[in-house]
């Protein structure tokens, strides 16, 4: 398991550039993504609008897990200021978006993130927050992360790759499926996943492996079947989430000489129905500078979305979002495989 | 020729077999679909049958595709140990059973 950041270690994927020229290589028998779009006779794809605003509130993160996309850890320092977090609210304002989408690193580590969350809800927006669970009873000062959850009615998602702790803790690190069941049981016993009680909590699962995830409703029925029979705990639904070779998963396949079969598994899972329903075609996504991207993958990868110049939450322009081209490459193959992958789950 | 008898990149090429004879390969694809969808057992109860089957065939090809297939599927690897018992027990019972001719046979000769 590795316990530093690719930053942190001066890996040469720390470098966004250096995974871009990986991925793109053009000597490569891999086919390109752009390829498989025009195959099902689409030359570029287009948003259909901004519903979802997410914003990564920083780096930073208590976890170093195996297949961290954002290359997060407690060595990572950059976090989203307050003063880039009130251009959020002015760009959600100007945009259609009806929900507001945190994420990090530990979006809860940021020193702002409860202000931030409740200058939203003046917005009246949805919110969700990615929590990690193991935050909850990281210290003190999280403790009541529930409670804080539940004031402000906001959705959580969180990941747990597997029902039980091998599978787990080989990806979030050792300890993390015990600390997980726990705080699942807190957020349980205030009424979170409970029916009725309204408080949505969702799981995310993500395979711990170079493999991909079997359909979403056969994992979630096992899974709920698991963790009610071993820990009594419930939870709304589950989302699963295909593992894109971007970050620290694209070092674990470089590494285990998975990646061409890896990437060629995504490729021969192509389904053009789940390219159609790909998240970015109604998703923005803010990096904690304030520079937008098509999604959180884009985001790592510092694919920029460009309209003549970069765009910063400073020249934010809604119309221009909305019906925008997507940047495309060979990690996209990652939310096109099969049942299709976004940050809602199954896409088809 | 590739050099080996057994190569990993030929399992992607399985699909492909109706090059030579399109219809039989036609029907057999569409039966084997057929038998791994779900039905009185569950796809994973299937898959599992399937890992066993493969270590008694000892087909290198049909363990990676249900070993993936299965840890896909969420199956434990203690699960699929399990699959792999029945089957080597299964195999270890079918030669065992024969012991009782052997035995059946000595006692008939033997005073």
């Amino acid at each position: 398991m590795a316990v530093k950041s690719l930053a942190k270690r001066k890996n040469p994927l720390s470098e966004p550039s250096n995974q871009i020229k990986l991925l793109e290589n053009k000597k490569s028998e891999l086919k390109s993504f752009q390829s498989s779009l025009e195959e099902i006779g689409l030359k570029t794809l287009h948003a259909v609008g901004v519903e979802i605003f997410q914003v990564n509130v920083g780096k930073m993160c208590n976890q170093v897990c195996k297949h961290c996309h954002v290359d997060a850890g407690p060595d990572r320092k950059e976090i989203m200021t307050r003063d880039t977090m009130q251009l959020c609210l002015k760009a959600i304002e100007q945009s259609n978006a009806k929900t507001v989408d945190l994420t990090g690193g530990a979006p809860e580590m940021n020193p702002d993130f409860r202000w931030f969350v409740e200058e939203i809800k003046k917005l009246d927006k949805h919110i969700v927050v990615r929590c990690n669970l193991t935050i909850i009873l990281h210290n003190r000062n999280y403790y009541d992360l529930p409670e804080f959850f539940k004031k402000h009615q906001i959705e959580v998602v969180s990941s747990l790759p597997f029902y039980d702790a091998s599978r787990t803790d080989a990806q979030r690190g050792n300890g993390v499926f015990d600390k997980s069941i726990k705080a699942l049981q807190m957020l349980n016993g205030i009424g979170y996943g409970i029916e009725g009680s309204g408080l949505i909590l969702n799981l995310v699962y993500n395979p711990s492996g170079a493999f991909l995830p079997a359909p979403q409703e056969q994992l979630e029925r096992d899974f709920k079947k698991a963790l009610k029979e071993k820990f009594s705990i419930e939870f709304n639904s589950l989302f699963n989430i295909t593992n894109l070779p971007v970050s620290r998963f694209l070092e674990y396949l470089i590494a285990t000489q998975n990646y061409e079969t890896y990437m060629q598994k995504l490729i021969d899972a192509f389904n053009p129905a789940a390219a159609v329903g790909v998240m970015c075609r109604n998703t923005i996504s803010v990096g904690w500078d304030g520079y937008l991207y098509d999604c959180d993958f884009n985001q790592m990868l510092d694919m920029k979305i460009q309209n003549g110049k970069v765009m910063h939450l400073n020249n934010f322009n809604s119309e221009f979002l909305d019906q925008r081209e997507i940047q495309v490459g060979r990690h996209c193959f990652g939310c096109t495989a099969g049942s299709g992958s976004s940050c809602g789950g199954s896409v088809t | 020729m590739a050099n080996t008898y057994f190569d990993p990149a030929d399992l992607r090429k399985f699909g492909k077999i109706g090059e030579f004879q399109k219809e039989y390969a036609d029907k057999f694809f569409e039966y084997y679909n057929s038998v791994f969808k779900e039905g009185a057992l569950t796809a994973r109860e299937k898959s599992l049958i399937a890992l066993a089957v493969s270590h008694v065939a000892q087909c290198p090809y049909c363990i990676d595709a249900y070993t993936t297939d299965l840890i896909e599927k969420g199956v434990s690897n203690e699960e699929m140990m399990e699959a792999v018992h029945v089957a080597s027990a299964m195999s270890a019972g079918t030669k065992l059973v024969t012991s009782v001719q052997m035995m059946n046979k000595a006692k008939e000769i033997s005073m």
